[in-house]
């Protein structure tokens, strides 16, 4: 893919100046500050933060640990709520969430407890002699879990504890999901999402087979076959498209193409630079491109998107990462023309100038062009409906493209369920991922036992 | 501005902040670093006879709170490490250095006359302007038969305050142990012996903490602990108490008292001078944050002074006694009720779960449709006990409110539920 930009230069700072600007965004917390962050947490009844976590985490609960001193006891209440709350303690927009809804982030108060970075600390300090949950006795079931991203994994464990056992089907050389080739790397440094699936798998009874993909080599029919339940945790396979003539020209690509390239070099130092760029949409996923292509050493980076400030998706900590890092950011404007120069290589783009008429986004008729080295689409992820093309999976009820689910993340068809981002069942975050991984194992082992009782 | 100089039990000083006894009176160069930064007075670290005492290493630690405040040090210090001969140098100099400054001189020796006889003219010859007895020292020293051990028995405390007053013209201060049962046998003794005041309190016995790695209670000594002396902010609560105790029983009416014991601030001061204190003096605060503290205790009470219409410290010292009294005074017909502040209010929580497990189940919770909470007070339920109050983290934001019952005052003594009730 990166061959679309193969006519590009590469960095000029060498590999270990561009490592030093992927470093932690948010440094973990010293001992020090840990014990002064976990003395302001009230510990709240009922408290409005464990409600804001879609994993459902104690927070009050861990946080008191950490501060009497029990950073083990934090750790074990973290994971046995969230298997993956290492990476969720460093890709969550908290703001948005826990911290967000931090009875001390009230107007009367100073600011909310940096539940987040607690998270962090908490797992980063803890110390097991060996995986810290114990495996249920074997109960003889096989279950299949399709895709090994945080709603796969966080699924698996849940299983493999509860004493069943597990086959994932992972598309990909690397399971970890976006977690390995989508997160933005200054937020997942040191091969973090490697680690904590080594620590996930201890559990064991957890088995993957990389290189197999459902809808090419593995059918939903053969699965449910072999196995006595199966899930689906496909995400987002699909970048959404312009719809514009030239968008295969080099020079314009799927910003989650490049950010894939980014997370897998040892030698950032080799990777193609755009020195002018220019980002288009507004959600996380254009902050993270503008602002790692900023720290790769671009001069020119343009966040260009259709509507205002106040309708991106990106939350305002994001979009103040994005202007600390000289990211420009435009709006009202719409891709119109991608603009090529002799050789058929991307040197721009026009745009039209939008507004709003009665609540309908209309161009102005004015437009004004952009030079650019190169072109990263963030306008969103789309489900990979290719996945779903054998007589079985055709059969999955659909909500939009994606699989619809009940509460308990089953599907249509009895014994598949599905969870994460190729559903629509939550917000599209890793946390969410994870709780829809671990209820759907609940509802999975529920099930299950249900019918060894019966029979 | 209001006028903070004092007379107390006959000693002149500029303001009512002596430091007490202790480290930060231990020698000259701490006086003289305490008078330039503003002290009224000190209390010279204790003396006894020589050889002077020894001290062990180490000897102090701490009782902390959430964010690592201290809470509360312990000690197992003794008396003064140096000899007698320097330290009556010393004072003598200071005192001439610091005409204006109070300067008192603690004592421990054994609890025989001769030794009292002994050394009570050396000490005026320094030109001091009193004596305190030191007889609370809790540790080391009650095995030699000094400090606590003499001021637990309230015949030796008599004894001794009597022979100072014999062998001495200064006025005599008497130090009270709170490691007793009631406060004011030790008062009444005091005053019985001819003392001119009494200071309270000395240090409480305690031990703060256990290392549990090597199971030895803190501060180490080698492979061992022993219990210390408490003090600091935490032992506030039981000085002011022992001072109330003392300033309101009838045997020691108008006994002046120096109140010690977690005073930090002038609010603290002037909450001691309130329950009877004609001066206050302090230890650990000053060991935890240096001399320069009385620049704002002072600054502090002279505005509180100034705002109250109060112009010298008598005007206001013992107020609040008259309004401390027994439980079987107090009006049962009295009624509060919890009411909470809903616009500053955080949604913590705190107030319903204290309530709802440990007192009366009168605080409701109301989960809201955004998924925050709205916590109200079930006034039918509410006893008034002022749990939910303390718990809250938002100061003001749960109001105790006085409810008009329309009932007379009625104490327990006349309350009809009393089986012991006297007849009317
Ligand atoms: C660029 C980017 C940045 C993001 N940043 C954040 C962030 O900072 N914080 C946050 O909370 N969320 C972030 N997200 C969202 C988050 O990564 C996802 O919500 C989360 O990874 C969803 O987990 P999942 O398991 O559902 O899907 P994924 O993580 O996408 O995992 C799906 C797995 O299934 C495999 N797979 C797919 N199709 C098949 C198939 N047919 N057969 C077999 N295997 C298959 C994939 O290879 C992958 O391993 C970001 C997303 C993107 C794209
Ligand atoms: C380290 C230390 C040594 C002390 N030594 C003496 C002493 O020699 N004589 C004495 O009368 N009180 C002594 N005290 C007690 C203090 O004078 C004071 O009564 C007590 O600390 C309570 O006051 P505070 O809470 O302000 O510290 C000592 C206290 C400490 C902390
Ligand atoms: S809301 Fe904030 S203060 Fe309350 S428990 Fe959660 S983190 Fe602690
Ligand atoms: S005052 Fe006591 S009884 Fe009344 S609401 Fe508060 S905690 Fe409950
Ligand atoms: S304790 Fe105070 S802030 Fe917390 S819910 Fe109760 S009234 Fe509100």
């Amino acid at each position: 893919m990166i061959n679309s930009l193969s006519h590009l230069p590469h960095p000029s700072a060498d590999n270990p100046t561009l490592a030093s600007h992927f470093t932690d965004l948010a440094p973990p917390l010293t001992a020090r500050q840990a014990m002064v962050e976990s003395a302001r947490c009230l510990y709240c009844y009922d408290a409005p933060c464990v409600n804001a976590c879609p994993s459902e985490i104690d927070i009050p609960s861990f946080i008191r640990n950490i501060h009497q001193d029990n950073v083990q006891g934090a750790a074990v209440k973290i994971l046995s709520a969230n298997i993956l709350g290492g990476s969720c303690a460093r890709v969550c927009p908290t703001e948005v969430l826990c911290q967000q809804a931090c009875v001390r982030n009230n107007q009367q108060e100073c600011a909310p407890v940096l539940i987040g970075l607690l998270q962090r600390y908490a797992l980063d300090h803890a110390e097991f002699n060996g995986h810290p949950f114990q495996r249920a006795p074997s109960t003889g079931k096989r279950v299949a879990v399709v895709g090994a991203g945080p709603a796969g994994l966080s699924c698996a464990h849940r299983l493999a504890w509860h004493g069943h056992d597990v086959v994932i089907f992972e598309a990909q050389a690397k399971a970890g999901g976006l977690n390995e080739y989508g997160i933005a790397k200054y937020k997942l440094v040191d091969d973090f999402a490697q680690h904590e699936l080594d620590f996930l798998l201890e559990i064991g009874g957890i088995e993957i087979r990389h290189g197999q993909k459902l809808g090419d080599n593995l059918s939903l029919g053969e699965l449910q076959q072999q196995f006595d339940a199966v899930f689906l945790g496909l995400g987002l396979a699909a970048s959404r498209q312009l719809g514009l003539p030239d968008e295969q020209a080099p020079g314009l690509l799927a910003a989650t193409d490049y950010i894939r390239e980014l997370r897998q070099a040892d030698d950032l130092s080799a990777l193609p630079l755009a020195d002018h760029c220019i980002v288009l949409g507004a959600g996380n996923t254009a902050i993270d491109m503008a602002v790692q292509m900023a720290r790769l050493g671009a001069h020119d980076v343009n966040l260009v998107y259709r509507r205002g400030v106040e309708d991106m998706g990106a939350t305002a900590h994001e979009q103040h990462i994005a202007k600390e890092n000289q990211v420009r950011l435009l709006t009202w404007a719409q891709p119109e023309q991608v603009l090529l120069d002799e050789q058929g290589q991307v040197r721009g783009m026009r745009f039209a100038r939008t507004h709003l008429v009665e609540g309908r986004l209309q161009t102005t008729g004015e437009t004004f062009e952009l030079a650019a080295d190169a072109i990263f689409k963030a306008i969103g992820q789309g489900f990979d409906g290719s996945a779903l093309s054998d007589a079985q999976a055709t059969q999955l009820a659909r909500d939009g493209e994606r699989i619809r689910v009940d509460e308990q993340l089953r599907t249509s068809l009895p014994g598949v369920y599905a969870g994460g981002d190729c559903t629509h069942a939550g917000q599209d975050l890793t946390v969410q991922a994870v709780q829809h991984g671990k209820l759907a194992a609940e509802a999975i082992h529920a099930d299950l036992m249900l019918t060894v009782e019966a029979a | 501005m209001a006028d903070l100089s004092i007379e107390f039990a006959g000693i002149k000083a500029p303001n009512p902040f002596w430091l007490a006894s202790a480290p930060p009176t231990d020698k000259a160069y701490n006086v003289v670093r305490a008078f330039q930064a503003g002290w009224g007075g000190v209390v010279w670290k204790t003396l006894g006879e020589d050889p002077a005492a020894v001290n062990v290493s180490s000897r102090y630690s701490a009782h902390y709170g959430a964010n690592r405040e201290v809470m509360g040090i312990n000690n197992i210090e003794l008396i003064t490490d140096r000899s007698l001969e320097i330290n009556l140098r010393e004072i003598t100099q200071v005192k001439k250095d610091w005409p204006d400054r109070a300067l008192i001189v603690s004592l421990m020796v054994p609890c025989v006359e001769e030794s009292w006889k002994a050394i009570l003219p050396l000490v005026e010859a320094t030109g001091a302007d009193g004596i305190e007895l030191n007889f609370g020292c809790p540790h080391g020293m009650p095995e030699r038969g000094m400090g606590a051990a003499v001021g637990q028995v309230p015949e030796y405390v008599e004894q001794v305050t009597r022979w100072c007053k014999t062998y001495c013209s200064l006025p005599v201060i008497v130090k009270l142990t709170p490691n007793i049962t009631d406060i004011r046998q030790s008062a009444r003794a005091a005053q019985r012996g001819g003392a001119d005041a009494v200071s309270l309190i000395n240090t409480i016995n305690s031990i703060t903490s256990v290392d549990l790695e090597r199971m030895i209670a803190l501060p180490i000594v080698g492979q061992a602990s022993t219990h210390g002396g408490y003090c600091g902010s935490a032992v506030k609560p039981i000085a002011l108490n022992m001072v109330a105790e003392i300033a309101r029983d009838p045997a020691t009416q108008g006994l002046p008292i120096s109140g010690i014991g977690g005073i930090g601030s002038w609010r603290d001061a002037a909450e001691f001078m309130a329950l009877g204190c004609g001066a206050v003096q302090v230890c650990t605060a000053a060991m935890l944050h240096g001399f320069r503290i009385v620049e704002d205790m002072k600054d502090g009470l002279s505005r509180w002074m100034d705002s109250q219409g109060y112009q010298r410290i008598e005007d206001f010292a013992g107020r609040a006694v008259g309004h401390t009294t027994d439980w079987k005074y107090l009006d049962i017909n009295y009624q509060v009720i919890a009411k909470i502040d809903q616009a500053a209010c955080i949604g913590c929580g705190r107030c319903h779960i204290a309530c709802e497990d440990t007192s009366h189940q009168a605080i409701a919770n109301q989960k809201l449709a955004d998924g925050s909470h709205r916590y109200e007070v079930v006034d039918a339920e509410c006893v008034g006990c002022n749990l939910c109050q303390i718990t809250c983290p938002v100061e003001d934001c749960i109001e105790m409110v006085a409810q008009d019952t329309g009932k007379p005052f009625l104490d327990w003594l006349h309350d009809p539920r009393n089986p012991y009730r006297e007849a009317v």
